[in-house]
């Protein structure tokens, strides 16, 4: 579906006449990222991060599929095979940096793509379906990143590997058998490396998957904006190409400098030095902390101290899953008629003041060491996090005057829409 | 019914929370943690006099000090620190030649198998060779050395934080320990076997002293090897072991970045031409 004004493929040749007859695909690019995507015309830079997480899962492929030709998994090699790469493999220690601070950026535009989609309520109807993929998308390249880290065989691999594992054995009665059958075993081994490796190639491929899925979705309500308001007639939108794929262009132009600024000037910057000592079941290390983009979540898990009827770690574990999963109810738990953030003064001030500063202090108390301070800090932020999505989102709709919402696009981008002043359309804007 | 069961899930959520936060709190502040010497005595790495040549965006390795580095390692720390991912071919990269490589490997000796009897054996090293542990396993390494089995040192200076500022220190800090820990902490020791170092973590260290007095290595330039200038030497080396592609990894991104702000001009050169029909002020309707 599309709109009725979007541009219609016209095969130019007889060759691409005769390839639109036997397998429209070039049709079916043209529409999704092509003329024949009619776009808003008022998409801030916010709106780049889709595109760019894209280029990221491809880039992880790529780098990816080229490293598993060089790397062994198994436990007794996989860390020498890992300096092999480094060392003596060409390129091989570019290939490493781009994969392992490919999956930071990759992060990054993910959690930028989901802040955009929280503040501009993406997830709301008629967009809920996009939403529901994006999290999946979410969960699988998590589980992507934790195994993928876990391949290089370092200390913090290993023990990574033994506390997340852990987790399940947390649950009551079944936790533990649970727990060996996951890795294969008592603790970490030779098997638990084997299948993270099968699991951590095979997954990125599901991810793409799904993000067909999520892209398919998109195309039948069409991309929200920042205003919120629906796109009403032909001026409000603009065709994707050229519009952007220019814009979007600039944007991967600008987010490759920064990947490759880190990549070669800061590669171990947002590692761990442990993960340079070669696993070692014998040998705790002193901190174990998960990399950066895991922080928050895991600042969640440790939040929870006490044995309140259940035991303190199982408290954890179901408040860490439960601050994703909860992200499913989303569309069903925000009842106001308003998209936009930027219309909704009191959702604003909550998000702003509220949830943007309880993920950073989240963030923050994760990567640390624990001190009586940072337990404290992420008690009250984790509390504030469940608060937010909620108590405050289903509750805050009832308490909220919106600010008054422009009747269009157009009139939004020009000051005026002529359609407006001509009563051409009077039903509400929304 | 989605929200009403959402609002108590938060509720709940937040009561389980908020009670253990009321429990730590209490226990932090009934509970009073003396402050260790450990917490108060540790000191930071620092960087020597002059910094690291191979720092920054535009860092170059000292070809000179690497080879006194390589020296220092070679008649000091190798007594009990192997370096398995260093292979003598690799020492090209400090400046030799084929043939200089071919003589130094000579100098190690190495396990080999005997090929008339097929006994395990000591031979001397060839280029393809890596540098060996002088240990045969883990077990030998612990019993000559009081339970702590000496680490490889090809990776040391990315396997600690601030690797490099950290090795340079700790090589560089051995200490009598100060009047002030005593006076604090008098219950304070460093057990025989282990010796004071406020670089390391826990203050009392199993490695003895390896670089005691100046003069200890004769170097072959006319460097005088006082203690910190070993220090320094052996450190630059080990980072070039940790990361032998460390300035060709940064000669390599300056082209790269340059590239891609020539490309990313012209990328938001083209945004501002395509968009410039559909601007605001350019539109008659």
């Amino acid at each position: 579906m599309s709109f009725p004004w979007a541009k219609q493929y016209s095969p130019g040749n007889d060759f691409t006449k005769w390839v639109d007859e036997k397998l429209p695909l070039p049709r079916l690019v043209y529409n999704a990222v092509g003329a024949g995507y009619p776009v808003p015309r008022n998409l801030s830079y916010m709106w780049n991060f889709g595109v760019l997480a894209g280029f990221c899962l491809v880039l992880q492929i790529v780098t990816g599929v080229i490293l598993a030709m060089h790397y062994a998994p198994n436990a007794l090699v996989a860390f020498s095979s890992t300096e092999h790469i480094m060392r003596d493999v060409n390129w091989g220690w570019m290939l490493r940096y781009a994969h392992a601070n490919g999956a930071s950026f990759f992060f990054l535009v993910l959690y930028l793509h989901i802040f955009r989609g929280l503040y501009y309520s993406s997830y709301k109807a008629p967009r809920e379906m996009i939403w529901l993929l994006g999290v999946v998308i979410f969960l699988l390249v998590m589980a992507t990143a934790f195994m993928g880290y876990v391949l290089p065989w370092g200390q913090m691999s290993f023990w990574g590997a033994k506390v997340i594992t852990g987790l399940f054995g947390a649950i009551p009665l079944v936790g533990e058998p649970i727990q060996i059958w996951l890795l294969g075993g008592y603790a970490p081994d030779n098997a638990a490396l084997n299948r993270f490796f099968s699991l951590h190639f095979l997954l990125p491929f599901v991810t793409a998957g799904v993000i067909i899925l999520h892209i398919w979705s998109l195309h039948i309500p069409g991309s929200s904006n920042p205003t919120g308001v629906e796109v009403k007639s032909e001026s409000d939108t603009v065709p994707f190409h050229p519009y952007y794929t220019a814009k979007d262009g600039f944007g991967l132009g600008v987010f490759l400098i920064a990947y490759m600024a880190m990549v070669f000037f800061l590669p171990n910057y947002l590692g761990h030095a442990d993960n340079y000592i070669e696993a070692n079941p014998l040998a705790t290390p002193a901190n174990i902390v998960p990399e950066w983009y895991f922080w928050p979540f895991y600042a969640i898990l440790r939040a929870f101290t006490f044995d309140f009827i259940l035991p303190a770690k199982l408290w954890g574990v179901i408040g860490m899953f439960s601050s994703i999963l909860l992200w499913f109810i989303l569309p069903w738990l925000d009842r106001s008629p308003v998209r936009s953030g930027h219309y909704r003064p009191l959702f604003r001030k909550f998000f702003w003041f509220g949830l943007i500063p309880c993920i950073l202090v989240l963030g923050y108390c994760g990567g640390a060491h624990l001190s009586t301070f940072t337990i404290l800090a992420s008690q009250i932020a984790t509390a504030y996090y469940f608060l937010h999505f909620l108590v405050i989102l289903p509750l805050l709709s009832s308490f909220e005057k919106p600010e008054p919402l422009p009747y269009s696009i157009t009139e939004a981008v020009l000051g005026s829409d002529k359609k407006a002043v001509l009563g051409e359309n009077t039903s509400p804007a929304v | 019914m989605v929200r009403l069961l959402a609002i108590g899930a938060g509720l709940l959520f937040t009561l389980v929370v908020m009670i253990s936060f009321v429990a730590d709190a209490y226990n932090a502040a009934t509970t009073d943690t003396p402050e260790t010497a450990e917490y108060v005595f540790h000191e930071e790495a620092r960087s020597p006099d002059g910094g690291w040549s191979f720092n920054g965006p535009l860092g170059k390795w000292d070809i000179a000090q690497l080879q006194r580095g390589y020296k220092v390692y070679k008649e000091v720390c190798s007594a009990c620190h192997g370096m398995k991912f260093v292979a003598f071919r690799n020492l090209a990269d400090l400046g030799y030649t084929e043939n200089q490589i071919r003589a130094e490997a000579a100098t190690w000796q190495v396990p080999g198998i005997d090929p008339a009897t097929g006994e395990a054996t000591m031979r001397a090293a060839e280029p393809t060779d890596y540098i060996p542990s002088p240990y045969p396993n883990d077990v030998a390494a612990a019993a000559a050395n009081n339970n702590a089995i000496p680490p490889d040192l090809s990776l040391i200076t990315k396997a600690r934080h601030h690797g490099t500022d950290y090795v340079y220190s700790l090589l560089s800090g051995y200490q009598p320990i100060p009047n002030e820990l005593k006076a604090e902490f008098p219950e304070f020791k460093t057990p025989a076997g282990l010796y004071y170092n406020p670089y390391f973590q826990y203050l009392n260290i199993a490695m003895a002293p390896p670089l005691t007095s100046s003069g200890q290595v004769t170097y072959d330039d006319d460097t005088e090897s006082t203690i910190p200038q070993m220090a320094e030497d052996v450190t630059a080396f080990l980072t070039w072991s940790a990361e032998p592609t460390l300035v060709k990894r940064k000669q390599t991104g300056w082209p790269v970045l340059i590239f891609l702000l020539f490309a990313t001009i012209l990328a938001w050169m083209a945004k501002q031409q395509i968009w410039s029909a559909v601007k605001p002020a350019k539109r008659k309707d």
